[in-house]
């Protein structure tokens, strides 16, 4: 394989826990890593110079935009979350408290704050896989981080509390 | 640069936790954090988050990468296309129907695809069986069509010549299409009088890889790519219809229209 190639594969199970924690949803997950892949293969003449991984989590985070585009123009008939279920045990409370937190974030803000504290990008390279300039990067950390900690904290928006 | 006494910023303590700082406005960071017991507690809120986002999700990379996802196979299928519509039919046999259609959940679900291919496949129905009128312009006016089709579509438009395959360009017609934006139905004819379609219209959906999808006696190939959806319809003859969804395909992606080779 090219050296090209060893990279994107050696990107795979990182790219994989970025779309997990993106989409909450493995499969959706796995659909998008796969979409990703394909485009990167398809345009690896275009790829010259560079981080292999950046490129991928850019064409990720493109997708990954693009399906919310889409999923947004979609008349709203599905409920984000799914019912709190009673006498749930205890160890799962934190795993699916913050899947949860996470699902209220602004997308940006979510892709942001993932690719920095999961993906241990450095802000620039959030930057440029956001297409955006640092400072643009660090409000939408700032902001959700506090939206995680309100929310973690009890404060949780008032549309969640209807049924 | 910065005077060491002023007080810190909350941008700063992000770049604090984030490891963005250099060692001396980390020294600074850490004394206002030593002073200062909130800005101190926010920050380990931050870290708490980040621990709770990694036990949550860390371990996902350590999980096998299932055999979609190979490198290697998608390369093969991006350099030659017969290999993946292979294996996309080997997928369809062995994981049956309602695994395969369950796995599209998106690409589907989200208006893109599964309504692309539902008004394909109905117009491919209703005007196959059409012996009067199939098509609105012929086939020998094509390029009066291929004109007429691109300026009322706004993009551009091609029959490709599927004369190598036994097929010949029957005509095509204007159809509102899925979202009210138009598309373009172009019909083929095979020597035995069998047709096939091809449907292009505009698409917000994700570029996708060559899916597959039977509808009682017609089944389809189709596939997004360049804000473009292509479903090529046709008697439900998988080998068959994969020829004619090829040929499309590599003529739809070879420069400037023309035939390849």
């Amino acid at each position: 394989m090219s050296a090209f190639r060893d990279g994107v594969q050696a990107a795979i199970p990182a790219l994989r826990r970025y779309a997990r924690a993106l989409t909450r949803d493995a499969e959706t997950a796995d659909d998008l890593v796969q979409d990703t892949l394909v485009r990167a293969l398809r345009s690896e003449h275009l790829f010259h110079e560079g981080d292999v991984r950046s490129w991928l989590y850019t064409i990720l985070t493109n997708l990954n935009r693009n399906r919310l585009r889409t999923l947004a123009r979609r008349p709203a008939f599905a409920s984000i979350e799914e019912e709190d279920v009673p006498g749930m045990s205890a160890p799962d409370s934190g795993a699916r408290d913050i899947e949860r937190a996470l699902a209220t974030l602004v997308d940006d803000q979510r892709a942001a704050l993932l690719l920095v504290v999961l993906e241990g990008l450095s802000y620039r390279e959030v930057a440029e896989v956001q297409g955006v300039p640092i400072g643009t990067v660090m409000s939408r950390l700032a902001r959700a981080r506090a939206q995680l900690k309100a929310y973690l904290d009890g404060e949780r928006p008032p549309l969640r509390r209807i049924k | 640069m910065v005077d060491p006494d002023a007080p810190i910023l909350e941008a700063e303590l992000h770049a604090y936790v984030d490891g963005e700082l250099t060692a001396d406005r980390r020294a600074a960071v850490e004394a206002w954090l030593a002073a200062n017991p909130q800005d101190a507690a926010r920050v380990a809120a931050w870290r708490a988050q980040a621990d709770l986002i990694n036990a949550r999700y860390a371990g996902v990379a350590q999980e096998p990468i299932p055999p979609r996802l190979d490198v290697e196979r998608l390369g093969r299928r991006e350099r030659r296309w017969p290999l993946l519509a292979a294996a996309v039919v080997a997928a369809f046999v062995l994981g049956g129907l309602a695994g395969w259609f369950g796995r599209e959940t998106w690409t589907g679900g989200v208006g893109g695809t599964r309504v692309l291919t539902a008004d394909a496949i109905d117009a491919h129905k209703l005007y196959v069986v059409e012996v009067r009128h199939p098509v609105e312009v012929a086939g020998n006016e094509q390029a009066h069509l291929v004109q007429w089709l691109s300026k009322r579509l706004g993009y551009d438009v091609r029959a490709p010549d599927l004369g190598s395959i036994g097929l010949k360009l029957v005509g095509g017609r204007l159809l509102p299409g899925a979202s009210g934006a138009g598309a373009a139905l172009l019909m083929y004819e095979g020597p035995s009088g069998e047709r096939f379609t091809i449907y292009c219209s505009r698409s917000q959906a994700p570029g996708t890889a060559l899916r597959y999808q039977v509808a009682g006696s017609v089944a389809a190939f189709y596939w997004v790519d360049d804000n473009k959806g292509f479903v090529v319809s046709g008697p439900a003859d998988r080998d068959r219809l994969l020829k004619v969804a090829q040929s499309v395909y590599d003529q739809e992606n070879a420069p400037s229209g023309k035939k390849p080779g």
